[in-house]
C-alpha cells in the first residue's frame, strides 16, 4: 500500500472526494454572497438562514403537500427567491446610503429571528428527509465507496457555478449588472432600472442559497442551525477569493474543502481552524483577496 | 407624549430595577432554582426548556411546605464563559439558590467552581463527566442520572463481551468526549479488546462526520465507539448508514430523543444505556403522562429530564427539612440533607445519594427496537440487562473525591 505521510493514499483519494463535496456548498454559498456583495454592497449574514429554510422548504414540500426532491430542486429556490425580494423591498434597500454596518446588523438580525423561530418549531435535533430513490445505494470508486448522492451533489453544484458565471460573464444581462456594480448612476442614466436589478439580484442571491439548502437537506438531517454552522466558513471563503469576486469564490470555495478534508486526516482537531489559518496567511499577502481587485 | 431618548433610558432602567425589588422583598421566603443548559446548540432536545418543564412540573406537584418556589431559566450556548458567568450573576445577584441540569461537561465543571466557591446547591444532571464526583466533587453538589463511568461500563463491556474487541473512536474535542474515550478504552482493554484508532473532531459545530467515518472504517476496526452526544450522534449514525459503513456501532451516550429523531428504520438494533426509560413500570409512565402536556414539544422524557424532575423533587423535600433560611444559607447543609435522606420519586423509584454526591439507580442496557418490533409512537426500548447500583457506578474509593477521604 502506497503511503504519504503515514496515511494510505486511498484514504486520502477519499478524504479529497469529501473534501470537495463539502467544497461544492462553501462554492454555492459564498458564490451568493459574491453577487449581493458585488451589486448591493451588502454583507449579507442571513444567507445561512436562508440556506437552511430552503432545507426546511423542501421537508416541507414532501411532508405536506407530498412534493418530492426534484420538484423542491426548482420550487425551494424559487420561493426563498421571493422572499428575498420581499426582504429587499421592505428591509435591506432602507440601508443602502449607510455604512456596510448596518447591511450586517440587519441581515445577522434576520438570521437570529429566522433561526430562533425554526427552532421553537421544529426543535435542535432536526428533521429526516430521505434520499431521492434515483440518488440511493454506494457507487464504487475503487479507493472508496461514495454515496451516488453525494456525487451528485459535486456535479449539481459545479454545474450550478457554471452556470451563474456564465449568465454574469458571458451575457448581456450580466454585463449590465456588472455595469451597475462599477458605476449604478451611470447605467440608471442609460435607462436601466437599476433598483429593480438590485432587487432581482439579491433574490437571486437567496436562490442560489435556497438552491444549496435543498441538495443539503438529503445528506445531513433538516435542522435550524445548519446555516450558522457553515455560514462563517463561507465568509471566510469569500474574503479569501476577494470580495465579490464570482471566480474567486468558486475556487476557493472547492479549495477551501479539499483543504478542510486534509486536515481532517492529519489533525482532525484543527480542521475548524484551517479555514482561518489559510484566511490570516491570505489577508497578510494579498490584503484584497486572491482574485480580488486592489481597492 | 413625545418620547425623548432620555425619558427611554430611564424607563428602561426603571423597569429593570423592578423584578429586582420584588425579588428581594420575597427572598426570604422564596426557593429559586435556575435551570441552566443549552437552548439553541445540538443538546437542546436532550434537555433544553424540557429539562424546565420537568423542574417546573417537580415544583407544582410538591405541595409547598411553607415557602414559594420560583424556577427561572437560561441558555450557556455551551460556552464554559458564558455558563460561569451566568451561574455567578444567579448565585450573587438574582438570589438563586440550586442550580441545576446543565449539560456540556466544560460548563458544568466551570460551574462546579463557582458553587463550591461560594457553597451554594449545584444538582448535576445532563452533564457526563464522572469528574464531577470525583477530582471536582465538592459538598455542595449532587450527579444524577448518568456519567462517563456508568456508560462506558455498561454499553462498553457489554459491547466486547458480544464479539465486539476492536475499537475506533469518533470523538468530541472537549472535556466530555475524552473522559468517555478513556473511561471506554478501561472497560474495552480490561475485557481483553483493544483500541486500533480515534478522531477527535471540532465541537461544537461539526455536522459532516463522513471523514471520520472512513477512518475509522480503514483502520479494520469491528466497532466504531461514538463519544459524541445529541445531534452530533444522530448525524453520525445517519452518515455511517450512508456511506454503508459495517463496524458494528456504539453509541456511548444515546438518548431516546435521539432515538426518535432518528427513527426505528436507523436507529434500530443499536445498543445504549439509560437509567431511565418511560416505558418501564406503572410509576414511570404515570411520571412521563403527567409531565408530557407540559413539554415544548411532545416528546416523551429522556433520563435527563427524568433526574431533572427527581432532583428538584429530592431537593425541596430536604428544605422542609432543615428549613429555608438554612438551605439558603449553604449549599452543603441543602446537599448534606439530601444525602442523609433516601431518594423517592416516580421515576427513579426508591434510592440513595452516596457521600461524594453520585445518586444511585440501576442503570440497564437497553436495544432498539425495529420497526417490526415497536407496537406504536415511543415503544423504542427492550431491556437487554441490568446493573444495580452498586455495580453501575464508580466504586466510591477510586473516584478520588478529596472532601470524602477527610
Amino acid at each position: 500500500m502506497i503511503m504519504i505521510f503515514g496515511k494510505p493514499l486511498m484514504l486520502l483519494y477519499g478524504q479529497l472526494t469529501l473534501g470537495l463535496i463539502n467544497g461544492s456548498f462553501y462554492a454555492l454559498l459564498s458564490l451568493g454572497l459574491a453577487v449581493i456583495f458585488g451589486l448591493l454592497n451588502i454583507i449579507n449574514f442571513a444567507h445561512g438562514a436562508l440556506f437552511m429554510l430552503g432545507a426546511f422548504v423542501t421537508w416541507g414540500l414532501l411532508q405536506y403537500l407530498g412534493i418530492g426532491y426534484w420538484a423542491a430542486l426548482v420550487i425551494a429556490p424559487l420561493v426563498l427567491g421571493v422572499f428575498g425580494v420581499v426582504l429587499e423591498r421592505f428591509l435591506i434597500r432602507r440601508l443602502y446610503g449607510l455604512d456596510h454596518l448596518y447591511g450586517l446588523l440587519l441581515t445577522f438580525g434576520c438570521a437570529l429571528v429566522i433561526e430562533g423561530l425554526m427552532r421553537n418549531n421544529f426543535g435542535s435535533s432536526g428533521v429526516p428527509y430521505a434520499i431521492p430513490s434515483a440518488l440511493q445505494g454506494p457507487l464504487n470508486l475503487g479507493f472508496m465507496v461514495l454515496p451516488r448522492y453525494r456525487a451528485w451533489v459535486v456535479l449539481a453544484a459545479a454545474a450550478m457555478c457554471l452556470v451563474t458565471w456564465l449568465l454574469i460573464e458571458r451575457t448581456r444581462l450580466g454585463a449590465t449588472l456588472r455595469a451597475a456594480t462599477e458605476n449604478a448612476p451611470l447605467v440608471q442614466a442609460f435607462g436601466v432600472n437599476v433598483p429593480r436589478l438590485i432587487t432581482l439580484t439579491y433574490g437571486a442571491g437567496c436562490a442560489l442559497a435556497a438552491f444549496a439548502g435543498v441538495l443539503a437537506a438529503p445528506m445531513n438531517s433538516v435542522n435550524p442551525n445548519m446555516g450558522s454552522n457553515l455560514i462563517i466558513v463561507v465568509f471566510a471563503t469569500v474574503v479569501i477569493g476577494g470580495m465579490g469576486s464570482i471566480l474567486g469564490s468558486i475556487i476557493t470555495g472547492f479549495g477551501l474543502g479539499i483543504i478542510e478534508g486534509i486536515t481532517k486526516v492529519y489533525y482532525p482537531e484543527g480542521s475548524a481552524t484551517v479555514v482561518f489559518v489559510v484566511m490570516v496567511i491570505v489577508l497578510l499577502l494579498r490584503p484584497a483577496g486572491l482574485f480580488g481587485k486592489a481597492a | 407624549m413625545q418620547l425623548s431618548r432620555r425619558t427611554l433610558l430611564g424607563s428602561a432602567a426603571a423597569a429593570a430595577a423592578l423584578p429586582i425589588g420584588r425579588a428581594r422583598a420575597q427572598a426570604g421566603n422564596t426557593i429559586k432554582i435556575g435551570v441552566l443548559n443549552d437552548q439553541s446548540g445540538p443538546y437542546r432536545d436532550t434537555g433544553g426548556l424540557f429539562s424546565f418543564a420537568a423542574a417546573k412540573l417537580a415544583v407544582s406537584e410538591f405541595a409547598a411546605q411553607g415557602f414559594n418556589v420560583d424556577v427561572i431559566t437560561a441558555d450557556h450556548q455551551n460556552k464554559p464563559d458564558i455558563g460561569a458567568g451566568l451561574a455567578r450573576q444567579w448565585y450573587d445577584r438574582d438570589g438563586v439558590d440550586v442550580i441545576l441540569d446543565v449539560p456540556t461537561s466544560s460548563v458544568a465543571l466551570a460551574i462546579a467552581g463557582v458553587a463550591k466557591e461560594k457553597d451554594k446547591t449545584y444538582l448535576n444532571i445532563g452533564a457526563a463527566t464522572a469528574d464531577l464526583t470525583g477530582k471536582q466533587c465538592a459538598p455542595s453538589i449532587i450527579h444524577w442520572s448518568y456519567d462517563t463511568y456508568m456508560l462506558a461500563k455498561s454499553t462498553g463491556g457489554a459491547t466486547v463481551r458480544s464479539g465486539g474487541d476492536s475499537w475506533y473512536f469518533v470523538t468530541a474535542d472537549y472535556a466530555f468526549g475524552h473522559q468517555l474515550q478513556d473511561a471506554t478504552t478501561r472497560f474495552v482493554t480490561a475485557a481483553g479488546g483493544k483500541v486500533l484508532g480515534s478522531s477527535a473532531y471540532p465541537f461544537p459545530g461539526t455536522s459532516d462526520f463522513s471523514s471520520f467515518l472512513l477512518q475509522a472504517q480503514a483502520s479494520g476496526a469491528k466497532v466504531l465507539g461514538l463519544c459524541n452526544a445529541g445531534a452530533d450522534t444522530v448525524n453520525s449514525i445517519k452518515q455511517a448508514k450512508e456511506f454503508g459503513i459495517t463496524m458494528r456501532l456504539a453509541a456511548m451516550l444515546m438518548f431516546i430523543t435521539d432515538v426518535h429523531a432518528l427513527g426505528l428504520d436507523v436507529a434500530g438494533g443499536l445498543t445504549l444505556t439509560e437509567s431511565f426509560y418511560w416505558d418501564m413500570n406503572d410509576r414511570t409512565r404515570a411520571f412521563a403522562k403527567r409531565l408530557l402536556p407540559h413539554m415544548p414539544q411532545p416528546k416523551m422524557p429522556n433520563m435527563i429530564h427524568a433526574g431533572c424532575y427527581a432532583a428538584t423533587l429530592h431537593y425541596l423535600k430536604a428544605v422542609t427539612q432543615i428549613g429555608v433560611a438554612a438551605a439558603k444559607a449553604s449549599g452543603t447543609a441543602a446537599v448534606s440533607q439530601m444525602k442523609k435522606m433516601p431518594t423517592e420519586d416516580d421515576a427513579f423509584g426508591s434510592g440513595s445519594i452516596r457521600e461524594d454526591g453520585m445518586a444511585l439507580f440501576p442503570s440497564y442496557l437497553f436495544q432498539v427496537k425495529t420497526p417490526a418490533e415497536s407496537k406504536g409512537p415511543w415503544d423504542y426500548y427492550k431491556t437487554l440487562s441490568s446493573y444495580p447500583p452498586e455495580e453501575a457506578w464508580r466504586p466510591l474509593a477510586e473516584g478520588g473525591c478529596a472532601f470524602v477521604k477527610s
